[in-house]
């Protein structure tokens, strides 16, 4: 090669890697893992694309140089060669080779991945439509129990709000409630679903789970620093699947003692005496917030509902009819429809809803329906 | 074998004076060209159907927000746009190519069941009617993606019925086709034409149309047992009646891992023709891409959970899928080893159907890596449902597929048309391709391998740039294909007359046994192969 080619070579090169650093801002590679297994994750990503990348380049040297220099253009005459045992057996043996070498420390990776003994906190995730619910079942924090729902503003999702939108650096990846663990403890998350699958993804914490109606999976992380985290449900799961994000706060030990306490006050304040009698107004006022939470993503705060997908809620003959119906139907569930059972709400949070949809939109039966009567209808 | 020859001789000659003309001509076909020709327009129009769904998709995802349409509508268009590429698009051209060229290349007349032929192309229409008309029932389509996940789909409104049964006919249709090709190339090739002799195009489908034959019936199961849990009771993906959501995944990817093949594979056998026709050199290891095809798709059966590795399963089963999968490297890079030493020491020229297989070559390896990687299941979990699992399958797919599909229009349609296409504009087809589909996908590997979901109609801003420069690259992609309608109708109306063989190396008996364009019928008297 001429000294001429030598130096427009030096300077495609130069070019090339020039274009690296220029894309550096852009995220071209997995998020910076925050686990140790996110980090054995990271590197076997790594080592399996390196070694594809030589294989790459080697293979589609051959054709290049085939390419440019066996042409007929250039007057290259045929060769007729054709079959060779030496070089298939070789090119069927060496890959043979070089996928155990992959397989050894992916098995490893995997192997570890897998083992959800021993963890120090454990916590239900339970997937749905679009929202969600965290349980913690076993250690330090056990009974604290929360929903978690998007808190981008609708205005910034619709549009309206274009400004805000550029200026949240979380939007949609940002939750009313996070997911609150210790630092450099074993989190073993169980992951269920009340309607469709979901999956409980954070890339950071390299974990993702299908979260599958009726079956319990589990999945675990041991994140290495405080910080914030931020995943989403990544299995279509219906309508607002791009609207049900994850985000986990990991905390140094002291700090997740004091989060654990406010949550075990917060629970006691919130626990409504089941005797307390509710005013029609009360019952109102309390189900317009469990409606904002549950409902009105199908539901529409008109009460329109979507055409043809999920029922209008104003002059819908259930909500008119008789109460019974109603109470009957979120305790259960449509079989076959999106509405799911709502079972899981507090007798104070059914009643209030109810009351709340009999008594909004078009709907003026100017009845309230007592928790009481939510109590009796479950048993 | 004699007693097939004569049968389907004479019936060459029943057809022969009494051609309906019209639109009878097409309506009542039986002849293997015709149908072949319905096939190919048939799935370009689904292209582009699909295609304006691809672009719906991309114009939404342009920039964050929501701007162009409702969450639900574009839960559908990525539905419908899945089911219509790979069931409308993809397979319906390849079995157009087997239409036209397997009993060209075997010396036969036709296909050895003509009418059922007829049938298995005339199931096709009202198929994609019920797919387009799944759009128009009340609650929109059916947003439940291309792989219909239970319980998703047993929740979905009544377009999901439609999608099911349509479905149901596009089943039918593809075991009609492969059993035709399947007793086709058993019983109609040529005296002296043995199996290890006939062109690699036909050994592909040969091995397809089994493929077919074995999964298509459990698609079917798996529609089929989602629809009576819809209307019938039974509660096979319900767990709260004692069934189990996870299996309609088991069953599904039965099916889907083989479809993957089935469409890849008559790619492999398309390029496979095409590579040493411009590299004046003989397929340099025939033999072993025969057994590389039959190993891929006994592979193929064996893998299948590796589409599920998030969804839940003991580690040992883990291991095993990913090794399997991992295996399937093997034969895979034997083609590509073969197809790269069919070129060395050739003498190589770059008319459009070879630019297209080497597009094909480069970017199909690519998206055979990104698939190598997604094999590791810990690496997988990290990208599964992400969108380098969506950069790699249209890696597959578009560059792997489609690219093939295009090589071998181009490369045949002097033969089927007698008239040759604009190889200028060939080229810019070829290369506005090749870029703008980069542009597409190749940022899409970065958008994933960052975190951002699939079939998400909006996305947090850290992925804007990327998203924007995919837009873009799609409007460009698609706006290209219009590119090759222009140049397929030039070449049918005004192309230049065609040389009865305008390839150099091209050595199977459509080129050096018959004239160009072929005759209606292929082959009156069988050729004898020495």
């Amino acid at each position: 090669m001429s000294i001429k080619g030598i130096k427009r070579w030096a300077a495609a090169g130069a070019l090339f890697f020039w274009s690296f650093a220029a894309w550096a801002e852009y995220k071209l590679n997995l998020q910076t893992p925050h686990t140790l297994l996110g980090e054995k994750i990271y590197d076997l990503h790594t080592i399996i694309t390196a070694i594809c990348f030589v294989i790459f380049i080697g293979v589609f040297g051959f054709m290049f140089y085939a390419v440019f220099k066996h042409r007929k253009s250039v007057g290259h005459k045929a060769a007729q060669f054709h079959e060779n045992t030496a070089v298939e057996v070789a090119w069927t043996l060496i890959p043979f080779v070089i996928l155990i070498a992959m397989a050894v420390p992916a098995t490893g990776t995997l192997v570890t991945m897998r083992d959800t003994s021993e963890a120090d906190l454990t916590i239900k995730a339970t997937g749905y439509q679009w929202k969600w619910g965290y349980d913690y079942l076993k250690g330090e924090g056990a009974g604290i129990s929360f929903y978690s729902t998007l808190s981008t503003p609708r205005a910034q999702i619709e549009g309206t709000d274009v400004a805000g939108r550029n200026a949240n650096p979380n939007y949609l990846l940002e939750t009313d409630n996070h997911v609150v663990v210790p630092v450099g403890k074993k989190i073993r998350i169980l992951t269920t679903a009340a309607d469709v699958i979901h999956a409980w993804y954070v890339p950071a914490l390299a974990v993702k789970q299908d979260a599958v109606p009726g079956f319990i999976r589990d999945t675990w992380f041991k994140a290495e620093k405080p910080g914030i985290y931020r995943g989403q449900c990544a299995e279509l799961c219906g309508k607002d699947h791009g609207f049900m994000p994850i985000v986990v706060e990991v905390m140094e030990p002291a700090a997740y003692t004091a989060w654990v306490g406010s949550q075990q006050k917060k629970i006691a304040a919130a626990k409504v005496d089941p005797n307390k009698s509710w005013t029609l107004d009360e019952l109102k006022a309390h189900g317009e917030k469990v409606y904002a939470q549950n409902c009105v993503a199908c539901h529409q705060a008109t009460g329109m509902g979507v055409p043809g997908s999920f029922p209008a809620l104003s002059g819908s003959k259930v909500v008119d009819g008789p109460k019974a119906d109603q109470i009957k139907l979120l305790l259960a569930g449509k079989q076959g429809t999106a509405m799911a059972s709502f079972k899981h709400l507090s007798d104070a949070d059914l009643a209030g809803v109810i009351t709340f949809t009999r008594n909004n939109w078009s709907n003026k039966t100017g009845e309230a329906v007592a928790p009481a009567e939510i109590k009796a209808a479950r048993n | 074998m004699d007693a097939a020859h004569t049968h389907s001789h004479d019936h060459g000659h029943d057809d022969h004076g009494h051609k309906p003309s019209g639109i009878m001509r097409w309506v009542k076909s039986t002849n293997h060209k015709d149908i072949g020709t319905m096939y190919l327009w048939f799935s370009f129009c689904m292209f582009l159907v699909g295609g304006v769904m691809a672009l719906i998709i991309r114009s939404e995802l342009f920039q964050p927000g929501l701007q162009i349409v409702r969450p639900d509508f574009f839960n559908s268009m990525t539905t419908y746009h899945g089911l219509i590429m790979v069931f409308g698009a993809i397979m319906p051209a390849f079995v157009g190519f087997a239409n036209w060229l397997i009993p060209m290349q075997i010396g036969a007349p036709d296909m050895a069941f003509p009418r059922m032929n007829n049938l298995s192309f005339w199931l096709l229409p009202p198929a994609a009617l019920l797919l387009i008309a799944a759009q128009f029932m009340p609650g929109g389509g059916a947003g439940v993606g291309w792989t219909m996940y239970a319980p998703l789909s047993t929740q979905a409104g009544p377009a999901m019925d439609l999608t099911i049964f349509a479905v149901h006919t596009l089943g039918i249709s593809s075991i009609m086709g492969s059993i035709n090709i399947i007793t086709t190339i058993l019983n109609m090739r040529a005296p002296g034409l043995t199996l290890m002799k006939m062109p690699l195009f036909c050994w592909t489908w040969l091995i397809t149309a089994y493929l077919l034959v074995a999964v298509m019936p459990v698609l079917a199961g798996a529609v089929t047992m989602t629809l009576t849990d819809r209307h019938f009771g039974t509660h096979f993906f319900n767990a709260a009646g004692g069934g189990d959501p996870v299996l309609y995944q088991h069953i599904f990817w039965f099916f889907g891992h083989p479809e993957v093949y089935i469409i890849a594979i008559p790619a492999f056998g398309v390029v496979s023709q095409v590579i040493p026709a411009f590299s004046r050199k003989p397929l340099f290891g025939y033999a072993s891409m025969v057994y590389a095809t039959a190993s891929i798709a006994i592979l193929s059966f064996m893998v299948w959970a590796h589409h599920m590795y998030t969804s839940g399963m003991p580690v040992e089963a883990q291991l095993y899928f990913m090794y399997a999968t991992a295996l399937i490297a093997v034969p895979t890079g034997v083609k590509v080893f073969n197809w790269v030493a069919t070129m060395w020491k050739g003498s190589l020229s770059f008319e459009t159907p070879m630019l297209f297989s080497l597009g094909f070559l480069f970017l199909f390896t690519l998206g055979g890596f990104t698939g190598l990687v997604l094999s590791i299941t810990p690496v997988d979990v990290q990208l599964h449902d992400t969108y380098y699992v969506v950069a790699h399958f249209h890696y597959v797919m578009v560059a792997g597929a489609l690219f093939s599909a295009f090589a071998g229009i181009y490369f045949w349609l002097p033969k089927w048309t007698g008239k040759m296409y604009n190889e200028t504009l060939g080229k810019w087809h070829f290369w506005l391709s090749l870029v703008f589909f980069n542009v597409t996908f190749f940022v899409q590997h970065f958008l994933g391998l960052a975190g951002m979901p699939r079939r998400i109609p909006d996305y947090s801003l850290q992925f804007a740039e990327f998203n924007m420069i995919s837009s873009i690259g799609a409007f460009g992609f698609g706006l290209s294909q219009l590119l090759f309608l222009y140049i397929v109708i030039k070449c049918i109306t005004s192309g230049e007359k065609a040389p009865d063989k305008p390839w150099d190396g091209a050595d199977s008996l459509e080129w050096t046994h018959l004239p160009t364009p072929a005759p209606w019928h292929s082959f009156e008297t069988p050729p004898v192969i020495k």
